[in-house]
Formats: structure tokens, sequence, C-alpha cells
């Protein structure tokens, strides 16, 4: 055996404890569990009684679409022509370049790729119109559109933008000005009525299978648009708010995620493109440091600079005097 | 007449048994006698309202579980059509409110004791890993509950998930990779690693108090060897 | 339709949430009432007297 083995260590009272050798008092532990099981059990019920739990309904294309049209075209235009934030998003949903965050040459989801393929134009607009029976004037634009160049494409897409931003609800029914743009109208016009029909939750949700519970494509579509985020704007629940620790309502929400949602109000977090990748870096070093609390010195020794312990232990310590 | 329990110890040669099963035994009894793993005493110094935090704890999980049993039983969506399924909801919220207040005042008061002193490090490690993971256990919760709540949510973090690559195959917004995340795999990992941590504090017993003499004591101390339970 | 009543909230949470501005702190009138309690919970814990108990071994 090695002599360092054998040598023992200076004691440090933030690492080390003497043994206890002192007294013992009787402790009934499981009848502690089960008081303290029907305690928390009353808690709950009383809670439960009391205050209830929120259930807002959720947002649909169809009650979007029929809430606001105007929202509802400009977002599905910007789908077709690959502008939205999802067709620019890049991985994990398409191969957009220069898209994810990064910290220096840490690019973790760009090294992690492409794994949930979404094209907006296709899955989000044509493919759910092309289901659409007995329509041959709708399939004729999809025809003319898909076969028409990328210019003309363009051409017709930044007609319908310039368009549609002058756009108006008229009675729930989606009024355009007339401009250069081609089948666009009537493709973006059809997309809006198959919404409003709820025709296009059913299709995009289902991807083709009877048996389907993943949102992915739905839940994009929606998030593209201002309607949701202007739900969670009025409910406190958007990132510059401290969202991700509230709850719909007067409802008490997430507040351990104090910490993770304070550095998306700082600098420069606030304000990075990067904001993402930073605050995870940054709450991952703080919970490795939290693990590691016993092993930093400083920090370790604040319990005893404090001296709460003295109240906790108060009686152990009258008992020595 | 005598009936073979399968338990030789008083053979000769036993404790020499190389089998897995005698020595996974031997190792346990070792560790955990039953006067340590159940102890119907207490150091005298245990004397303080902040102790009973760890079992409030322990029992709001349990609470938890069994809302979220009741749940189960009825599937995902029952809460939203029914109103004693939305009061089994409620019941869930309020036992997870209780869990994390409770688990949160056990931690600060675990900190003021500088409850890692003595060897009590993977104590104190195994308690911070079953927040976090707990954390991500409600979060996938949040997640399942199949209303506006989960759509803001779920389309919120995917920009912090997607942003670590975890997106790739971690998607918040796949309902029911998530909803089975939340009632199989994260409550496994909960359970584990809290089970963990309460078999470490029966392991170790719960820290002494810090010597009255506050001074850095100049005494050294031999290579920690067993503690008492 | 008893027991609708009885599990339906006594007091209802829903509807516009109340919250506080402290410079760039914002926070809800419900978790600031939740961390609140937390801490003088714990206060309580630490400062009322523990049961003593009969029997100690030496």
């Amino acid at each position: 055996m090695s002599p360092d083995a054998k040598r023992p260590r200076r004691f440090k009272p933030d690492r080390d404890v003497k043994e206890w050798k002192g007294a013992y008092v009787p402790y009934d532990f499981l009848k502690e569990a089960f008081v303290a099981f029907l305690a928390v059990g009353v808690l709950t019920v009383l809670l439960a009684v009391v205050f209830s739990s929120p259930d807002e309904p959720a947002v649909t294309l169809k009650s979007w679409s029929i809430a606001n049209p105007v929202d509802f075209a400009q977002t599905a235009i910007t789908e077709l022509d690959g502008t939205s934030a999802v067709a620019t998003y890049g991985p994990p949903y398409n191969a957009t370049p220069n898209s994810s965050q990064h910290i220096g040459f840490f690019e973790p989801n760009q090294w992690f790729g492409v794994h949930q393929p979404i094209n907006t134009a296709q899955d989000f607009v044509i493919q759910p119109l092309r289901t659409l029976p007995s329509q041959p004037i709708l399939q004729a634009a999809l025809n003319r559109y898909q076969s028409a160049s990328t210019t003309q494409q363009t051409s017709w897409t930044t007609a319908y933008e310039k368009a549609v931003a002058n756009a108006n609800d008229v009675h729930g029914r989606l009024h355009v000005p007339l401009g250069p743009y081609g089948p666009v109208g009537i493709i973006i016009s059809a997309e809006t009525a198959m919404a409003q029909t709820g025709g296009l939750d059913g299709t995009l949700l289902s991807e083709g299978q009877f048996y389907n519970t993943n949102y992915t494509k739905p839940l994009l579509f929606i998030a593209d648009g201002t309607y949701l985020s202007n739900l969670a704007g009025a409910q406190h629940l958007q990132g510059s708010q401290w969202g991700m620790m509230n709850e719909t309502g007067n409802y008490p929400g997430q507040a351990w995620l104090w910490l993770y949602t304070m550095w998306y109000q700082v600098p420069p977090m606030n304000s990075s493109s990067n904001g993402d990748l930073e605050v995870w870096a940054i709450m991952m070093v703080l919970t490795l440091g939290l693990i590691l609390l016993p092993f930093i010195p400083g920090l370790r020794s604040i319990p005893r600079w404090t001296r709460v312990y003295r109240l906790i232990w108060r009686r152990h310590y009258r008992s020595l005097t | 007449m005598s009936v073979d329990t399968g338990s030789h110890t008083d053979e000769p040669g036993a404790e020499e048994s190389r089998q897995w099963t005698a020595r996974a035994r031997r190792a346990a009894e070792s560790a955990f006698p039953p006067d340590r793993l159940l102890p119907d005493r207490q150091p005298a110094y245990m004397a303080s309202w902040i102790y009973v935090f760890g079992v409030l704890t322990v029992v709001s999980l349990a609470w938890v579980i069994i809302t979220g049993c009741v749940l189960a039983i009825m599937g995902p969506s029952w809460w939203h059509v029914s109103t004693a399924g939305h009061f089994v909801n409620s019941l869930h919220l309020w036992s997870v409110e209780a869990f994390f207040s409770f688990m949160v005042i056990h931690l600060w008061g675990k900190f003021f004791m500088a409850a890692w002193r003595g060897n009590r490090r993977l104590t104190w490690a195994t308690g911070v890993i079953s927040f976090a993971v707990s954390v991500g256990a409600a979060f996938t919760g949040y997640l399942s509950q199949q209303n506006f709540d989960s759509q803001w949510i779920s389309t919120q973090a995917k920009d912090g998930i997607n942003a670590t690559g975890a997106g790739a195959v971690w998607n918040v917004l796949n309902f029911g990779q998530m909803l089975m995340w939340h009632i199989v795999l994260l409550p496994i990992a909960v359970v584990i690693i809290a089970g963990l941590h309460v078999l470490l504090v029966r392991r170790h017993g719960i820290v002494p108090p810090f010597a009255d003499d506050e001074r850095k004591s100049k005494e050294t101390v031999a290579p920690p060897a067993e503690e008492p339970a | 339709m008893v027991l609708g009543a009885l599990l339906a909230a006594l007091i209802n949470l829903n509807g516009s949430g109340h919250y506080i501005h402290w410079g760039f702190i914002q926070i809800s009138v419900a978790n600031f009432v939740v961390i609140l309690l937390m801490i003088a919970v714990f206060v309580l814990a630490i400062v009322l007297p523990f049961p003593r108990r009969k029997g100690r071994d030496e």
C-alpha cells in the first residue's frame, strides 16, 4: 500500500464532519411518512376544490382562419414562397444555410442535421390542396403554378405579398386587392377556405396515415402566424414577458424556471440570434456547478458563514453548554 | 419437517459463495442492515421542522404519480370532457406545485446545513439531479395537456431544444412522443434517482451539525470510515 | 349536478392575469405569492420549536 493512502487529510469543516457519538432519540419514520401523505393529500384536494386548473382551448387552423383570415393568408403566402420562419428555420426542419445557432465553432443543431423534414410550400399548401376533389379551377391553378419557372413563381408570390398586406376580412371572407399574382390568389383563397372548414387541420395532422399523434406540421403552421403569439402576449406568456414561468390566467406557473427565463431578459442574450443556445449553456454550467457545489471552495463555505445552521441545530448547541 | 428456503448460510463454505445472488445479498446486507434501512431512532440533533421537507417531497411525488395513474386510466383527453376528469387534473397540477415547493424548501434546508459534508456529496448530487429530471418531467407534462398552453409551450420551447441539436430526435411538437416520455421514461428516471437519493441518506445517515468551535481545525481526520446509522 | 358544483372552482383564477413589474423583473401575482409562501414556510420551519422526544438513548 502506498504511503499516500494512509496519510490522514486535514479536516476541512465545509467538507468533513466528525462522526456523531452522541444521543439518539426514537423516531417513527413510517408514521411520519403516513401522516405527511395524508396531509399532502388533504392540501392537494383543498387546492383543487378551491382553485381548479386552467384549460384554455387549443387554437386550430380552422379557428385561426375564421378569427383572422387576413393573418392566415399573410402567413400562408410565406409558406408557399418559402420565406416563413419555418421555411427558413434550418435544421431539424430543412437545410437553410447559416441558420443554426452557434457559440463559436459549437453549432450542434447543424451537426445533428435535418431529421424532421418540412417543405412548407409542398407540405403546408400544395399537397393539402391537391387532396380536394372536384375543384378543377384550383387544380388548374396549382398546375400552372408548379409548372412555372422559379422566377415567375417569385414574381407572383411577391405581388401577392404586396396585395395581401392590404387585404381585409368581410364577414369572415378574405378580400385581397387585385394584382399581378397569377394563380397564387386562387391558391391562397382555397387554402384559407380549406382551413375554415377544418379540412386543413385534418390533412396536415394525418399525413396520409389514419392514426397520428405527431402535431409538428399544424403546430408549426399555426406558430408562423401572429394569432397564436398575440393570444400568448395577452396572457403574459411571451419570452420577453418572463413567460416561461407563467400560466394562463392567475394560476401559478413554473416558478422554478425563474433563473432560466431571467437570462433571456438580459444582454446579450435578449437580443442575440444565438440566445437560446447561450442560455442553455449558462444553465448547464450553473446546474453542473450546483451538482459539484461540495467541491467548490468558497461557495461550499456559505452555509458556515451565514450561520443559519445555528438556528436549525439550536437545541443541539444549547445542550453542549 | 423443515422447509428448505434456499438460504444455506449456516453451511460450511457458504460465506465464500461466489454466486452473484449470494454476493448481491451480502453487499445489500452490509450496506443496508435492516436497522439502517428502517431505523427507529435518529440522532438527537434532528430537532427541527426543516427535516420533514424531504418526506413531504416524497409523499407529494406519490400523489403526483397516483393522480397521474388515474388520468392514465381514462386517457389524455378525458379531463377536457369530464368534470371528474378536470378535478383529477387539478389534483395532479396542485400535487406538482406542492412537490416542487417542498423540494426547493428541502434544498434550501440542506444547503444551509451543508448536508454534503462527511462523504455525502453523492447524496447532494443525486438530489440536484432528481430536481433537474423532475423539471423535465413537469415540462413534458405541460406539453401533454392538449390545449392552448401546450401549443404555446411546445412552439416556444422547440427553439431552445433545437438549438442544442436535441430537437433532431426529441420533438416537443410530437404529442405522442412527449406523452410517453412523461408517463413512462421520466417517471421511471425520477423514481430511480430519488430512490437512490433516499438510500444514500439511509446509508450515510443525516449530516451532523457543524462543530461548535468554528475556527478552522488543525486536527486531521482519518480517511473516511463507515458512519453509524 | 352537485358533484359538478363541488368540482368546479370556488375561486376562479381564469381571466386576465395580474402582474408585478419591478425594473426588468415581471412576475405574476400568483408566482409571487407562491414564492413568498415558500420563504415564509422555510423561515417558520427553522424557527418553530420541534416537539421534544421522550426516551433518549445514550
